[in-house]
């Protein structure tokens, strides 16, 4: 039997000819006619004017007949509405077909006539078919209850079908299940109020963690996919549904290793990172993600999308995989590609030779865009792995000598990167470089290598004829090309400007009068300025230390990376893009997706400010960098309508008096410096405290936060006591490449009870490399939990890139309070009355001070000397001390003229703090 | 979730046309057309955005099939999905091309209706489709059947039907792994790993309890952790390590394992390339063979790259058949049968034309296919039991075969 005949009947009078064949009395020619009506439905003609005629032919004991009609209906019913009305009767009547597979086919195909007169008697038969005693009826009603919510959200709510539906997740059959839960998220998702019309809760998991072990392979896809939506109410719980979840990782299915992936990245998060159990999950992983790279290319892809944000956001997991990624010759494109990135993000010092020699093979295949990329992996390489810097530079070097056009451009750009990395390492090579001067004809090629001609000038003899020869073609250039020259020049002239004159003159001159383009003529006139009214400053600006590059430029915003770990192996992962970006509207606001936290931490952060706002990628790595002065790859072409200014004409004499200054000036330039000094003043004027007011003891400042762990936020920090006020004062220097802002602060509970009296105040926003003094005033008045070391305070800071989490150790003295000063009496009772095991004893040593010198010194720090006494030659101070939680601490100092070694006997009804109050004596003596 | 699903041939003629949702219009096929399939070149991802609108695509010989979406739907089911489609195709027409597709266009239709339903995959086992999507036209079911069917269709064993009777209950097991190697010119290893899978053939009467048992190497070995059909007992496997099923009827892949570590590589090839002068190349390559002497490799080619501007070759080899084919720029060494512990060799003279172009022949590796009777990863079957309860035969009573092949997968070195 063949159908492709159906395909050719093109001759005219067809439409005709099909009528009078629909309408015919024999069963075979009605269906021959059918079929040849679809057919030309497929290839677009247009056979509505049928509908009268196929529609007849609805009434047939024929299921394969039934369903052609049924498919013709789909297509045109929209179209012919007063028409459909017809068919109504027939899907009531099929219905109620003692036929199951009948049954669902009426209400499936009803579902799918988008037809409000339909719509309405669709309710009844659906309501039937929901309780259907075939689970085939049910399940199939199920997703109808989502078509109808599509057609008419409010008469799926108002008829109660919602409720209907979640009763059908308590289905004993597995499919019903899986077809509900579809049918609710999607529902839930659409819901034009943002919130979710249907609630999981812990029950409604575990039915469908039950129904998981049995269902279809799609099936366990939905039910995966909507357990992603839940958080569990504790860790214990997020902890059994991982366990009943990762025997999924081992299906044949792709789409239920991904989905079981999310759901068990997403509920890692709520757990401690170095856990037993995330440990050993992480381990479960790795396997999975392996196997999914010998399916179908089409699938690979997908899953190196996906495991590209994997190794972002738990690099470990992957970490010893790195061959798994090696490239195979025959792979299509798309997976070479995808395979290139994550090779990169997995190179480290202990396979970096491996890596290196495959991307050199790389560079010698024949895709072009494949070759570009290997050759600018090699050169992340070197940036990321500092001790392989050398062997990928002699690499990309072996590169250039193929002089393949574009290797010899990619490898000059790279380089130029890798420059700026190691300053005064490669230079060397530049000779080489020049020699290929003449073949760049790309844009950043060529800009790349002005910027390394004008970068090391000094070193090259013949920089200026080679900067020249680029001048000749000036207007010709693309604009990155321009600026970068313009810069080059300028940089050119102030590292010899004897010789140089004429050149830069030409440059500015082009710039400022034959360009029309606002960005390069701003910049002419901001370097002619400079150069003419103070040279040293165009020193300092112009030839300025350039910040840092790393190898972190290339990875996710966090934020956004955080949300597409929420949708892995959506569409969203693979586009690495928030849904919002390529989805058009409905109920979005409420379907972005946040990573949970952990219990601990969740309680003690605010919500953020920023919390709604879009995430988008970082910027390239070239927009990050290019410093406005010194570097401009990738800045597109502004045009501009604005005329060239004519003050400009006359340049000469504008620079000949900064000239004579350069000439003369001695190189004792003052380093540049990128960041504006800390201000340490202003913050002591705003809180009304002069730093140097108050003596005492403050211990230096301490590392608590590494730029590493805080993504480029450094925190160092101290803890003060300043009139009576308890103190946390924090440097916070921005070591990233964006700016920092909408910092927040939270304390966990802690020994003292102590938590922030005011919000914390940074300058917002903390521009790259620039620090700020922050002071958050504290107050003991918060609820109190004993932590280990008594004095320890867990800290949480938030910015816009992430929050961080850290542990302190405060100076007892902090909470010694101005009122500890006790009567002698009460002090002799008291210190009768503590029984004697609660004394400790400790020493003190390398303290040369007389004992009013220390009575004076821990006076300032709220101990209070009662008594003072000599006996046998040894001086006994007694003092006494009330922390700020009430708790009264008396001490006996015992020291020996010309002995520098205290014994330090304290006495307290609470002898935990003792050990404080040693360290904190200890520390102030000693300061 | 889906919103329509296409098929094309390789013009861009629209074979078969499925919405399944209101958000894609008519306008969704050509736009795929004319961006995809007439730009081919330029499009490198199987996703394709379109003005919001996302298209997937898998290509198989002439045939593209495309799924059409406009919301974030589960990517790697979207493939999955259509790549069970083609193999839905297969199973009940054989090869998908333009032909059998315009041949069979109303029982694609009746198949696109029943496993995608707004878009939503449903059951896609070929096995359990073929009771009920027939073709046969009318066929009326006795209430049992149509039953039958539909438990089928949802039920938890969606692979199976009841009721199957074999005269003679037998069962054949396929080991068939694929070796995967890329060695340096200087024979180190640079990656290996073998990509295993185990099909099964089951003719088995009832409900058949199966258990396999295999040795622990790849259970245990942590990369190699397999992937199973969905008949297999998952949460089973991950607490006893014991592989249980009730298999579908006739054949279906039972487990899919990869692994990397001991694998014996059945053949090595050592390259010796000598450019001599500008026009002239020698060649010298020999396979040696690294397994039992008592085994036969079959089927050995070795295909080495000729540079494009090879003017002739001159060839001699001491075992099988060598020929320089000029269209595939590759000399093609064939070796019909090879035992184990063995070695051959050939040599080959290489002239050039002169060229003026400055660009490198960049050496492909040198590749290689053979298959051999054993399993290159160490897999043994060790046991497969099955239980039927309810019928009167016992596992003694199963007649089961278990063959091992071994293949080359990517099987290459660098030269």
């Amino acid at each position: 039997m063949t159908d492709s005949k159906y395909f050719t009947t093109t001759k005219k009078g067809e439409i005709f000819e099909l009528k009078s064949e629909l309408n015919s009395e024999k069963k075979e020619k009605k269906r021959e006619a059918v079929k040849k009506v679809i057919a030309s439905m497929t290839v677009g003609k247009d056979v509505s004017a049928l509908f009268p005629d196929v529609v007849n032919c609805m009434q047939t004991d024929n299921l394969e007949l039934k369903k052609l009609v049924y498919l013709y209906l789909m297509n045109y019913a929209k179209s012919q509405p007063d028409m459909a009305i017809m068919a109504v009767n027939t899907f009531v009547k099929d219905c109620e077909d003692p036929n199951p597979l009948i049954r669902a086919l009426a209400v499936r195909t009803m579902g799918c006539i988008r037809v409000d007169k339909i719509t309405e008697y669709l309710c009844e038969p659906l309501r039937k078919c929901l309780k259907d005693e075939d689970p085939y009826v049910r399940k199939t009603a199920a997703v109808c209850v989502a078509k109808l919510h599509d057609i008419n959200a409010s008469l799926v709510e108002d008829q109660g079908f919602l409720d209907q539906l979640k009763e059908l997740l308590s289905d004993s059959n597995p499919m019903v299940v899986a077809n509900a839960v579809a049918a609710l998220s999607e529902i839930n998702e659409a819901s034009s109020s943002g919130v979710p019309l249907v609630e999981m809760n812990t029950q409604t998991i575990n039915k469908l963690l039950t129904a998981l072990n049995e269902c279809t392979e799609w099936g366990q896809v939905f039910i995966l996919d909507s357990i992603s939506n839940y958080s569990p109410k504790d860790e214990r719980e997020a902890q059994s549904i991982c366990e009943r979840i990762t025997p999924r990782l081992a299906h044949a299915n792709a789409a239920v290793v991904l989905s079981a992936v999310k759901v068990l990245m997403k509920l890692m998060e709520m757990m401690a990172p170095d856990a037993d159990f995330v440990v050993n999950l992480s381990k479960k992983l790795a396997p999975p993600l392996v196997t999914l790279l010998s399916s179908e290319p089409e699938v690979q892809y997908v899953a190196l999308r996906n495991i590209n944000l994997i190794v972002q956001k738990r690099p470990d997991i992957l970490k010893n995989e790195m061959k798994v990624f090696f490239v195979k010759y025959n792979d299509p494109i798309y997976v070479k590609l995808e395979k290139l990135d994550i090779m990169i993000r997995l190179a480290n010092q202990s396979n970096i030779a491996q890596v290196l020699s495959e991307l050199k093979e790389y560079a010698t295949e024949v895709d072009v865009d494949f070759v570009r990329k290997a050759v600018r992996a090699i050169g992340r390489c070197a940036i990321k792995v500092e001790p392989s810097a050398e062997r990928c530079v002699s690499t990309l070097l072996d590169l250039i000598q193929t002089k393949v056009n574009y290797v010899v451009q990619e490898a000059i750009v790279v380089i130029k990167d890798i420059f700026r990395k190691y300053p005064n390492r490669y230079e060397s090579i530049i000779s080489t470089l020049c020699e290929n001067l003449d073949t760049l004809d790309e844009p950043e090629a060529r800009g790349s290598m002005i910027w390394i001609i004008g970068e090391y000038a000094e070193r090259i003899d013949n920089a200026d004829e080679l900067l020249e020869s680029f001048l000749e073609g000036f207007q010709d250039e693309s604009t990155q090309v321009q600026l970068q020259l313009l810069t080059a020049i300028v940089k050119l002239f102030l590292k010899r400007p004897a010789d140089t004159q004429e050149l830069v003159q030409q440059v500015l001159t082009l710039a400022t009068q034959d360009s029309d383009n606002p960005d390069l003529r701003d910049r002419g006139f901001i370097y002619w300025r400079l150069l003419s009214t103070d040279p040293a400053a165009a020193r300092e600006v112009v030839l300025a230390d350039k910040p840092l590059i790393s190898e972190e430029t290339d990875l996710l915003e966090p934020s956004l990376l955080d949300e597409l770990v929420c949708h892995i192996a959506s569409l969203a992962s693979v586009y690495h893009k928030p849904p919002s970006a390529f989805v058009e509207g409905r109920g979005l606001g409420s379907s972005r997706r946040a990573l949970p936290t952990r219990s601990g931490s969740q309680d003690i952060l605010e919500s953020s400010p920023s919390h709604g706002e879009r995430s988008g990628v970082i910027p390239t790595q070239e927009s990050l960098i290019g410093d406005l002065l010194t570097m401009d790859l990738g800045g597109p072409p502004v045009p501009s309508s604005v005329p060239a200014t004519p003050f400009a004409s006359s340049g000469l004499d504008l620079l000949s008096g900064g000239l004579d200054g350069l000439l003369s000036d001695s190189p004792s330039v003052p380093p540049p410096q990128a960041a504006p000094a800390p201000s340490v003043g202003l913050l002591g004027d705003i809180f009304g405290l002069a730093p140097s007011a108050s003596t005492s003891y403050v211990a230096p400042k301490q590392m608590w936060l590494p730029a590493a762990r805080g993504k480029g936020l450094e925190i160092t920090g101290t803890f003060s006591r300043r009139n009576g006020q308890i103190q946390m004062e924090m440097t916070m220097t921005n070591r990233a490449m964006q700016p920092m802002m909408q910092f927040a602060v939270q304390l966990n509970k802690n020994s003292f009870g102590l938590v922030p009296a005011a919000p914390l105040h940074v300058v917002s926003p903390l521009a790259p490399n620039q620090s700020y003094e922050a002071v958050l005033p504290l107050n003991p008045t918060g609820p109190v939990q004993r932590m280990e070391p008594l004095t320890n305070l867990q800290v949480a800071i938030k910015n816009n890139i992430d929050v961080f989490y850290f542990a302190v150790v405060m100076p007892m003295n902090i909470f010694f309070a101005e009122d500890g000063q006790m009567d002698k009496r009460v002090f002799l009772s008291t210190w009768k009355d503590i029984p004697a095991a609660n004394e400790v004893q400790y020493t003190i040593n390398n303290v040369n001070m007389s004992a009013d010198a220390v009575s004076s010194k821990m006076q300032q720090n709220n101990v209070f000397t009662i008594a003072k006494r000599n006996v046998e030659g040894q001086d006994m101070l007694y003092q006494s001390l009330k922390l700020v939680n009430g708790i009264w601490i008396l001490s006996e100092l015992k020291m020996q003229p010309g002995n520098p070694t205290l014994i330090l006997a304290v006495k307290t009804r609470a002898p935990d703090v003792s050990a404080g109050v040693n360290t904190a004596f200890d520390a102030i003596l000693h300061s | 979730m889906i919103g329509g699903l296409f098929i094309y041939n390789h013009k861009g003629e629209v074979l078969i046309s499925r919405v399944y949702r209101d958000d894609i219009g008519r306008n969704a096929v050509d736009a795929f057309r004319v961006n995809v399939i007439h730009a081919r070149q330029q499009v490198r991802s199987p996703v394709t955005n379109i003005a919001r609108t996302s298209f997937f695509h898998v290509k198989r010989a002439n045939i593209w099939v495309a799924a059409v979406t406009k919301q974030n739907v589960n990517a790697s089911m979207v493939f999955e999905f259509l790549l069970k489609v083609t193999d839905c195709m297969q199973s009940y027409f054989g090869k998908v091309s333009e032909e059998n597709i315009k041949n069979n266009f109303v029982l694609i239709y009746e198949l696109l209706d029943e496993i995608l339903d707004f878009g939503y995959p449903q059951n896609t086992d070929t096995g359990v489709l073929k009771t009920f999507i027939t073709q046969q036209g009318i066929r009326t079911q006795t209430k049992e059947e149509q039953a039958q069917i539909t438990s089928q269709v949802t039920g938890q064993i969606g692979w199976r039907r009841e009721g199957i009777k074999y005269r003679r209950n037998e069962l054949f097991l396929d080991v068939l792994e694929y070796v995967n190697l890329l060695m340096s010119p200087q024979g180190q290893v640079l990656s290996a790993h073998v990509a295993g899978k185990v099909v099964m053939k089951s003719y088995l009467s009832g409900m058949p309890e199966c258990k396999f048992g295999i040795n622990d190497k790849i259970i245990m070995e942590a990369k190699g952790k397999p992937s199973f059909h969905q008949c297999v007992k998952l949460s089973k496997f991950e607490t006893e390590h014991s592989i249980s099923f009730i298999p579908p009827d006739g054949e279906f892949e039972l487990m899919r394992y990869r692994t990397t570590k001991d694998i014996s590589l059945p053949f090595r090839v050592i390259p010796l390339v000598r450019e001599v002068g500008r026009t002239k190349m020698e060649v010298k390559v020999v396979v040696k063979s690294n397994f039992k002497p008592s085994l036969l490799a079959q089927k050995i080619e070795i295909r080495i790259p000729t540079p494009l501007n090879t003017s002739g070759v001159q060839l001699l080899c001491m075992k099988g058949k060598a020929k320089y084919k000029a269209s595939e720029n590759a000399i093609v060494w064939k070796i019909k049968r090879m035992g184990g512990m063995k070695e051959s060799q050939l040599s080959a003279e290489i002239e050039l034309l002169q060229t003026d172009t400055k660009k490198k022949w960049t050496r492909p590796p040198i590749s290689m296919n053979f298959e051999v009777p054993f399993a290159p990863s160490g897999f043994k079957v060790r046991y497969l039991k099955v239980f039927e309860p309810k019928l009167n035969y016992s596992d003694h009573d199963v007649i089961k075969w278990v063959r091992y092949i071994g293949r080359s997968g990517l099987y290459e070195t660098r030269c």
